[in-house]
């Protein structure tokens, strides 16, 4: 894996106005980097702004500040013609394989839209190439002319996956791609993303909420909070060291499959809920939930900093 | 310790326009007193028929409880129950827990008066009291500020808050079963913590007995006693904890063992997910539901259902590779439950 990098995210502010004077802050001031041919995870609980920020650097969302680079250019800034060109390079996998299929298109016109937009091709072609795209990812053309009412959820995802193919993208976001899929399928989802990763040298931003499911499949892994990110590192040493005291509670509090290393761990015991994100106090976001809470953190918001080679994390106790 | 609970050879089918889906298929268990058990198996295996069995939840029709089938609890046959004992034996003796804390609730009444309302059928009490009841019940799930929040209605209140209501009100009779059908699927993993570890301190304090359906082996592995595996029906295998994670016996429950990643081992290895669907139940199953998807299956698998062998007292498995006539076969090295030796 190279250190190239090919997504740049530089103080990106997503802020949704939800009433009078209130403002939503659902990326707030987000600093981080994906680079070439890694899968970046991401990770945090419901409303922590992890799928706003995921669409945002996409473009899907504009941005209410900050920048988001793509091969060094501007995403929010682009020409129209320079989009189209971007949205090549750049797709996405949704979360609800349900929802995110026409339930009136085939799948073969599900998969071919994308290739209608940005190649010509001949009939033959176009048809061979929605076979080759079914093939990829483990099913056979005979699907091509089903809907997706037809066909299970993992199948489904399958076919959110061949779409996003389709253009030949470098760059796929997956938005939560498995956690609407039963366990065991869950599995083969994964296992054919990372095929694909090394058959088509793809770049991931993988979000999720499921921990060990994230740690599985990407290099790095950052956790957001409320909007901020708190902490980005590999993500073998997320787990082994973790810094920041929200991600050291929040690896605690997922429940591994093996009973006699449960008996033996120790909790850190979360108190309350995450707090709204509406009309948030300055400060660190964590300070009412964290049990190292000092005077400064309810004053100033902590900065990102690199605190050990290639492990950031934004927290008053790291200095 | 007693069994608090037994069911045997539980068959219940839906009668659809397509025919009749057998949706269980001959299920015996028990339950002790204090005993967590729990029932693990992918979407469609039955486990949550099988809960809402035991509470006679089931519309029936479409849904039959077929004859034969037997629910005992403290000595008494809950298929045999008329109307008004059933109406204290749910939420008396026995209650429930679901899934969606969303759905559950009644939109159009404050928790306060949800909670007080099966105080008021069951214990046969005043409002006031009911009222007064229900704030110590808030306070017992931990749910602070009780006094104002009984006032609330169920939108005001977020996930988590919402399953601590539903458990207060589970609780509100003091049942001595508790049955909890994934109640923290849909929570986030800090507010699962929380919610597992208040039904385990419930569970020392009034010494109940749950029953706890999940597809979360992590959870099972903190938190219940002895477990079930069920799939398309059947109980394939059941046993205590232990015997489950690190000493099961069969292919299916390998295959489950395998296909989470654990977070704390250091392991890029490709994941085994199992191949294929579970069976369509509405077709007749022949020989081992399992073996369309069984890596070992024999040919016998694929024409004779494998009768249950017993490896312990609580240990029992159905599977053809028990027989002294099939080839031994080695535990496949887990990611999941690796051995302990």
């Amino acid at each position: 894996m190279s250190k190239e990098k090919l997504v740049e995210i530089i103080n990106l502010k997503k802020y949704f106005h939800v009433g009078r004077n209130e403002v939503l802050k659902a990326v707030d001031d987000v600093t981080f980097e994906i680079r070439r041919g890694e899968t970046l995870g991401l990770v945090g609980e419901s409303g922590c702004g992890k799928t706003t920020c995921g669409r945002t650097i996409l473009g899907i969302y504009n941005s209410t500040d900050g920048q988001v680079l793509y091969n060094g250019q501007n995403v929010h800034k682009m020409s129209s013609s320079e989009k189209v060109k971007f949205k090549k390079g750049a797709q996405i996998i949704f979360q609800d394989p349900y929802a995110s299929l026409d339930p009136r298109m085939t799948i073969g016109e599900i998969i071919a839209e994308g290739i209608d937009v940005h190649f010509k091709l001949k009939e033959s072609e176009r048809i061979a190439r929605i076979d080759d795209l079914l093939e990829k990812v483990g099913m056979n053309s005979d699907f091509r002319s089903r809907f997706p009412h037809e066909l299970s959820g993992g199948q489904r995802q399958r076919i959110g996956i061949a779409r996003a193919l389709a253009v030949e993208p470098d760059f796929i976001v997956c938005d939560e791609p498995i956690s609407a899929l039963d366990v065991s399928i869950q599995a083969q989802i994964v296992n054919l993303l990372i095929k694909l990763q090394n058959q088509l040298g793809l770049t991931y931003l993988f979000i999720a909420h499921d921990l060990s499911m994230v740690k599985h499949i990407s290099d790095r892994v950052g956790v957001m909070y409320l909007g901020s990110l708190v902490e980005i590192t590999e993500s073998q040493e997320l787990y082994r060291k973790p810094l920041h005291p929200y991600t050291k509670s929040l690896i605690s509090a997922i429940p591994i499959p093996d009973p006699k290393v449960e008996e033996e761990r120790q909790r850190i015991k979360l108190e309350g809920e995450v707090p709204s994100p509406i009309n948030t106090p300055p400060g660190c976001k964590f300070v009412k939930r964290c049990s190292y809470a000092m005077d400064i953190c309810g004053k100033v918001s902590p900065e990102l900093k690199e605190v050990e080679k290639d492990h950031f994390v934004a927290c008053h106790l790291y200095k | 310790m007693s069994s608090i609970l037994e069911v045997k050879d539980l068959k219940v089918s839906f009668k659809t326009y397509a025919g009749e889906v057998k949706a269980v298929r001959g299920v015996s268990f028990d339950l002790k007193k204090g005993e967590t058990l729990a029932i693990v198996g992918e979407s469609g295996c039955g486990k949550t028929v099988t809960a809402k069995a035991i509470l006679r939840l089931l519309k029936e029709p479409p849904a039959i409880i077929k004859e034969g089938s037997q629910i005992i609890f403290n000595g008494e046959n809950v298929l045999k129950m008329n109307k008004k004992r059933l109406q204290h034996f749910r939420g008396g003796d026995i209650s429930m827990i679901f899934q969606d804390p969303m759905t559950s609730l009644n939109p159009t009444m404050t928790i306060g008066n949800q909670i007080a309302e099966s105080l008021i059928i069951h214990k046969k009490i005043k409002k006031k009291q009911a009222i007064n009841e229900a704030i110590r019940l808030l306070e017992i799930v931990n749910i602070p500020n009780a006094k104002e929040r009984i006032k609330s209605y169920p939108h005001q209140l977020s996930g988590g808050m919402r399953q601590r209501v539903m458990i207060a009100i589970a609780l509100s009779c003091s049942p001595k079963i508790l049955i909890a059908d994934e109640p923290t699927t849909a929570l986030d993993v800090t507010i699962q913590a929380q919610i597992i570890e208040l039904l385990n301190e419930l569970k020392r304090e009034f010494n109940t007995s749950v029953v706890i359906v999940t597809h979360d082996l992590g959870v099972v592995a903190n938190f219940a006693d002895r477990v079930q595996v069920m799939y398309a029906g059947h109980v394939i295998e059941t046993g205590n904890k232990y015997e489950i994670f690190y000493e099961s016996k069969h292919p299916y429950t390998w295959a489950l063992l395998n296909s989470v990643p654990r977070l704390d081992i250091e392991c890029k290895a490709e994941l085994h997910p199992l191949k294929g669907t579970p069976p369509d139940l509405i077709l007749p199953l022949e020989g081992c539901p399992f073996a369309s998807r069984c890596e070992y299956a024999m040919e016998i698998c694929l024409e004779k259902k494998p009768e249950e062998t017993s490896i312990t007292d609580s240990h029992r498995v159905s599977c053809w590779l028990q027989d002294p006539r099939a080839p031994k076969v080695e535990r496949p090295i887990n990611l999941g439950g690796t051995t302990n030796e």
